[in-house]
């Protein structure tokens, strides 16, 4: 049940785009078309999840043990750096059809800080485990769960905006800020979720 | 006179908020009061110029092919730095910024101006670009912090000057930063676009 929790709290409560600013740029910067938007989702999904694991492992039996805390920053970046390059030459090799799909995304995803911010935020153990305690499983379940919210925002929003390049907007509201706006909206929607995650721990009676 | 021109062209001509529209996320995520904001700008600067002196000196060392893993190396160890300084002066504003601090890391507007910039020009250019985009990025900050406690707070860098009965929350909260950014940007374009 707390699973489902997470689940529910990073996905629409604490929505990672539209409730914490993380990922702001591929939010903004790939949303034209539904279907690129996918693509993007799906590659932030694997890559996370792969990158909480490697960086939960690093900062468990590296970092913590020799006291080397403030190597956090430079080591992640670097780890989350050399991952990207690996999972890009594998998936040529292994499956092609696949790196097709992800291949465009996957050298953008380096410099996406939703990739570090979460890794940061699992290691740290400063995330919401919903009364679980932060652990390797916690982590992954919220990685997974915070990509989806990623892929679902992304995808909302790139079908409002392939409708909007439909319509006439005044001149100067033209392409970003009349598409900040609407992010403006949409957070405003998302919004509604809140309290939602602890109604349903209230009616589960945790 | 020349590096005049430089500081200038990126407060002005490139600023990288409404012109660049680059760091985005620590854009909407810190401006919720006009000296998170300000923070925020200030911290970014003090990276941007360190790594842009650095890198333009490294740049006849660091070999083309991987070049954008040694910038990123960089970038990291003066952010490293930036953290230990900001936990031992500022610890109040290092807590609210929380997170944002070492994502400055990944934020676009250093690497980019690390590889348009500081990678083709002298060490002086380098610095004065740092200076100048540093300033850019900290005014269009401090100014989106500044709109959004005003409606959201009613208050001026922590001082009220509006009623509370009159304070629209929602500025402070999530979807007020997307929105008041949009219609910023959109006072921007509509300068530009009479003066063309």
């Amino acid at each position: 049940m707390e699973y489902f929790l997470i689940f529910i709290s990073a996905i629409f409560v604490n929505n990672i785009v539209l409730s914490q600013f993380l990922g702001i740029c591929p939010f903004l910067g790939v949303s034209k078309k539904i279907s690129t938007a996918a693509g993007m989702g799906l590659a932030v999904t694997f890559v996370l999840t792969v990158a909480v694991i490697v960086t939960y492992a690093l900062q468990t039996w590296v970092l913590n043990p020799y006291g080397l805390g403030y190597l956090q920053t430079i080591l992640f970046i670097l780890v989350i750096a050399g991952l990207v390059q690996m999972l890009e030459t594998i998936l040529k090799k292994v499956s092609p059809s696949l790196y097709q799909a992800l291949g465009i995304f996957l050298p953008l995803i380096t410099t996406n800080c939703c990739i570090l911010g979460v890794s940061i935020l699992v290691a740290n153990a400063t995330y919401n485990a919903q009364g679980l305690e932060p652990n390797l499983l916690t982590g992954v379940v919220y990685a997974i769960a915070t990509s989806i919210g990623f892929a679902l925002a992304l995808i909302i929003f790139a079908g409002i905006r392939e409708q909007l390049a439909k319509v006439r907007v005044p001149k100067s509201m033209e392409g970003m800020a009349i598409a900040l706006i609407t992010a403006g909206l949409l957070a405003l929607a998302f919004m509604g979720f809140s309290g939602v995650d602890h109604g349903i721990a209230v009616a589960a009676g945790l | 006179m020349n590096y005049f021109k430089t500081i200038i062209n990126g407060i002005v001509k490139e600023n990288p908020t409404f012109v660049l529209l680059l760091g985005m996320c620590p854009t909407l995520a810190t401006t919720t009061s006009a000296i998170n904001g300000l923070g925020m700008g200030v911290a970014t600067m003090f990276v941007l110029i360190c790594s842009n002196t650095f890198i333009s000196l490294l740049k006849n060392l660091i070999p083309d092919g991987v070049r954008i893993p040694c910038y990123i190396v960089v970038i990291a160890s003066f952010v490293t730095l930036l953290q230990m300084l900001m936990q031992a002066y500022v610890p109040d504003l290092y807590k609210t910024l929380g997170i944002f601090i070492p994502l400055i890391v990944v934020n676009c507007i250093i690497l980019g101006r690390a590889e348009a910039f500081a990678a083709k020009n002298n060490v002086f250019a380098s610095i004065c670009d740092g200076i100048g985009i540093g300033i850019g990025f900290t005014l269009a900050l401090t100014l989106l912090g500044f709109v959004r406690e005003l409606l959201g707070n009613g208050a001026v860098f922590g001082y009220r000057i509006v009623p509370e009965s009159m304070n629209m929350l929602v500025f402070v909260l999530a979807p007020g930063a997307f929105i008041t950014l949009g219609l910023l940007l959109a006072i921007v374009n509509s300068v530009k676009n009479r003066k063309a």
